[in-house]
């Protein structure tokens, strides 16, 4: 177990640095200056303002920079925002996209492990279509046009729910809902298929045989096997809330880290990007590895070794 | 109870024919692989509809901008921002195709007599002038160019790696897996967003920058499948009969592999399809004049409030192909699994 941890942490350094350098080598390969008046500036002033940034250095003594910089947690500093450093930019904007995150997965899987328990219970009634029906609308439905449809009509027309912006708790319904469909989709359809496995298991059988009420094969003996595999789909269900944290930060116009990385791309600004990059790379990794070590010390079933296979 | 009411006369049964040789004989035509998982999917009714609903969808992509009169470009901005509005439906008074607008004010306005217009335009018009219909028909043409390219990529890439990898083991086979495990340790939203940046958005460098993160699934499987294969006999008397490498690869090995990459790929296509959408969203896909669904969300999403069929005609496109994908996939993977038949 603990070479297996090791083992994988070894690869989640060397993931960490290979995203770092192809992100900064990219940057350097893009057009265009971060400088919006470059266009205004004399070739004299320009050379000030490069050197002011340090990009007049050669890429590998700036590469050797940004690398050192990184270990100690400088992420370098934001071309837009006057010198404010990404760092601060970042941990300033990180809490609605946290909050947002932990809603969203929290409410979408327990709503999805929910209807997939009933499905699988009602196997082939009308409620069991009915949510296999909303688990493929979730999947399917961008979630961008869910989001613009739930705040055209809920917000707008109906007027029950705030259309934008970061205010209070009410503010987060509406994101959050748009959000947690991918993971109630995918835990939904996921719950379904591995409880319908267990039910058809041989203790399930011998639960029932002993006089277990459906109520106890359920949920005492049934849903805790079913609920192991259901933590390998969180590894994809991060990824789908950090790509839905772009939009919907700014469909909803929330102070998030999504927000940011969207104007930053439209502004050129390297640093903010570079930063933004390196920090959903770092949650992915990690999640992936927390995830997987989980798997292994909840499931006895599954023997991890450092070994070939 | 039953028991007693029942009388079965004896005409009914008739001695078994105890015939060693016709115990042997096949009653019903042999199917091979693939009439096989036709039965199936013609037997998943959601499947089925998906396909017919899929292919409806394409030749509206292919016959609209022929049949509306317009082109995807054309501009008059005398008639902007009109409503749908269809000939025979406009009378069906709960459908929004009438060509009238309410008003925030809640006043009800017909644009198309305002601004004294006979022609019809289906979807409406947006700021420009121009028909979203044929806008629309053209966005799906694109989509489905950048989710079946993306698909090709994929396939491509990922099963030449896979069965490279697999066929070939030892340490190349090490190597080749490390590689797969750290590319695949990188979000591929950052790949993509970092390779569009680079090069110029446009419809090819979405579906490279898909094609560099999407393969790596498909090569795992491939690459699992052909460990399991190249242990089989036909391949060990292929290779005694002096068959090359890459004949045996090729020729003996993927047809057999052909049901995990087409299950494979028809997963890849609605994800290519929404990750070209939402690139487009944030601004990062195609650009303006190309409309892909992607585009004309955003740009509809703007004036949502004003004009809201600008944003819902692409936006139930989208979601009807994304379904209908989602649905042939599974109805796919369902037919085509062994391990999913029951």
């Amino acid at each position: 177990m603990a070479r297996y941890i090791i083992k994988r942490f070894i690869y989640m350094l060397i993931t960490l640095f290979v995203i770092a350098s192809l992100t900064f080598f990219l940057m350097k390969l893009i057009p265009g200056t971060p400088f919006s008046t470059a266009g205004k500036l004399s070739p004299e002033q320009l050379q000030i303002m490069k050197e002011n940034y340090g990009l007049d250095q050669p890429v590998a003594v700036q590469y050797a920079q940004y690398i050192v910089g990184l270990l100690k947690g400088d992420l370098g500093i934001s071309f837009q925002f006057n010198n404010v450093p990404v760092t601060q930019l970042l941990l300033e904007r990180i809490q609605p996209s946290l909050v947002l995150g932990f809603q969203a997965i929290f409410f979408g899987t327990i709503i999805g492990i929910v209807l997939g328990v009933i499905s699988a219970l009602k196997q082939n009634t009308w409620i069991d279509y009915s949510s296999t029906f909303i688990a493929v609308l979730g999947k399917s439905i961008p979630n961008f046009v869910f989001a613009g449809v739930m705040q055209y009509y809920i917000g707008v027309k109906l007027g029950w729910l705030p259309v934008l912006f970061w205010k209070g708790w009410d503010y987060t319904i509406m994101p959050t809902i748009a959000l947690a469909m991918f993971p109630i989709a995918i835990t939904a359809r996921f719950m379904r298929t591995e409880m319908i496995d267990v039910l058809g298991s041989d203790y399930i059988t011998l639960a029932k045989a002993k006089g277990a009420s459906s109520f106890e094969v359920a949920f005492k003996h049934g849903l805790r096997n079913a609920l192991i595999p259901v933590i390998t789909v969180l590894g994809p269900l991060t990824v789908s809330l950090m790509t839905g944290s772009l939009v919907i930060e700014q469909i909803f116009a929330i102070p998030g880290i999504g927000e940011q990385f969207v104007k930053a791309i439209t502004v050129n600004d390297y640093s903010v990007i570079m930063g933004t990059t390196l920090l959903f790379s770092f949650m992915f990794v990690v999640i992936i590895l927390i995830v997987d070590i989980l798997y292994g010390v909840i499931d006895p079933r599954i023997r991890l070794s450092g070994g070939k296979k | 109870m039953a028991k007693e009411d029942m009388k079965i006369s004896k005409d009914k049964f008739a001695p078994a024919i105890l015939d060693a040789s016709l115990g042997e004989a096949i009653g019903k035509p042999s199917l091979n692989f693939w009439q096989d998982s036709w039965l199936r999917i013609r037997k998943n009714k959601a499947a089925l509809v998906s396909i017919i609903v899929m292919l409806l969808v394409i030749i509206l992509a292919f016959v609209g901008p022929l049949i509306s009169g317009h082109g995807t470009n054309e501009q008059d901005l005398k008639r902007t921002n009109l409503p749908a509005k269809i000939p025979v439906l406009e009378s069906v008074s709960w459908l929004p195709f009438d060509g009238t607008m309410v008003r925030n004010d809640g006043t009800v306005v017909d644009v198309y007599e305002q601004k004294n217009i006979d022609e019809y335009f289906w979807f409406g018009t947006d700021s420009l002038g121009r028909d979203l219909f044929t806008r629309v028909a053209k966005g799906i043409q694109i989509s489905l160019y950048i989710a079946f390219l993306a698909a090709l990529l994929d396939m491509l890439i990922g099963v030449t790696y896979g069965a490279i990898a697999g066929y070939f083991g030892g340490r190349l086979d090490s190597m080749m897996q490390r590689v797969i495990e750290v590319i695949s340790g990188i979000p591929n939203l950052v790949v993509v967003i970092l390779m569009i940046l680079v090069f110029k958005p446009g419809i090819m460098s979405i579906t490279i920058a898909l094609a560099i993160t999407g393969w790596t699934t498909m090569a795992r499987v491939v690459r699992a499948q052909v460990l399991k294969l190249k242990e089989q006999e036909y391949v060990l008397a292929s290779r005694t009969l002096g068959n090359s490498h890459s004949k045996i690869i090729f020729k003996h090995l993927l047809p057999n592999l052909a049901g995990v990459i087409i299950i494979n790929t028809m997963f890849t296509i609605p994800n290519a399809i929404f990750f070209e959408a939402f690139l487009s969203f944030i601004g990062l896909g195609l650009s303006s004049p190309l409309a892909s669904l992607g585009t004309l969300i955003d740009d509809g999403f703007k004036t949502l409030r004003l004009y809201p069929h600008l944003m819902i005609f692409p936006a139930v496109f989208i979601s009807i192909i994304m379904v209908c994908f989602n649905m042939i996939a599974d109805g796919i993977r369902d037919a085509l699994d062994p391990k999913m038949r029951d």
